[in-house]
């Protein structure tokens, strides 16, 4: 199988961003909330998720943003996704996820909008 | 079901890891049945969920296990049936919270048969307790 799922991190104007590529399912989920624990536990909040090169995201995979993103807010900051491909945004839109979820079309702007609003 | 059923079966060992094989073998099935790549994306997903929750909660991730994913195609539909012998469940106690609930509660889980009954036309479950369980999801054929 190359259904292989990486995570990259790097740091933008004070934002973490998160690269994530390839398969996002239950297999590859635990590696993805793992990643998101060691940015809180480091006191980074502050995070942009750049979808562009997610080939495919299940439940598993949403579950984590789920589950993260009330404790990110109550610290002060934010779970924010940017450059979703369409095959992967219906999944987020089935279930309501353009509503809870702060959602733009590039990291640019996903990290411009930390800026904007100071620190949320 | 009409003269022209065809059957396809999987059985792959209770690991995560043949997630992608079952999507392969979902996808080619979509496809061969006529359904464009975003519609068969979409039933992938939904088979996906099923066998993940089969791994996961029937049997808890051991791959001595085997899940069994049998699709029949047809005139008029394809159908799915996700087969175990694992720990059952009742769909009905299955809670449909809100996702906003899920959020507040930060939940990880409670999204797959959300996602299930979203893509397919009807969804059903028969269990034997102790026996087997049976997931079945059905999807009509465009043309249908």
């Amino acid at each position: 199988m190359t259904q292989t799922f990486r995570i990259e991190s790097s740091d933008q104007d004070g934002v973490c961003v998160l690269a994530v590529e390839g398969y996002l399912d239950a297999h590859t989920a635990p590696a993805f909330e793992t990643a998101i624990e060691d940015e809180i536990r480091s006191g980074r909040v502050r995070l942009v998720v750049d979808c562009s090169r997610l080939t495919y995201i299940s439940s598993a995979g949403l579950g984590v943003f789920m589950s993260f993103l009330e404790e990110i807010r109550e610290q002060g900051g934010d779970i924010k996704l940017a450059a979703i491909t369409p095959k992967v945004f219906q999944v987020f839109d089935v279930l309501g996820f353009p509503q809870l979820f702060d959602i733009t079309g590039s990291v640019e702007a996903a990290v411009a909008r930390f800026s904007q609003t100071r620190g949320v | 079901m009409d003269a022209f059923e065809r059957t396809f079966a999987l059985h792959v060992p209770s690991s995560t890891e043949n997630l992608a094989m079952i999507r392969d073998f979902v996808a080619s099935i979509g496809s061969k049945a006529g359904f464009d790549e975003n519609e068969a994306a979409r039933i992938t997903l939904a088979v996906d969920e099923a066998c993940a929750n089969v791994i996961e909660h029937a049997y808890r991730s051991d791959d001595a296990y085997i899940v069994t994913i049998r699709a029949t195609l047809d005139s008029e539909v394809l159908i799915f049936d996700i087969v175990d012998n694992g720990r059952g469940f009742v769909a009905s106690d299955v809670a449909q919270v809100d996702v906003e609930e899920l959020i507040r509660q930060r939940k990880s889980g409670g999204l797959g048969l959300r996602l299930i009954r979203a893509v397919m036309d009807d969804v059903k479950y028969q269990i034997t307790p102790g026996e087997k369980n049976e997931l079945r999801m059905v999807k009509r054929l465009k043309h249908a």
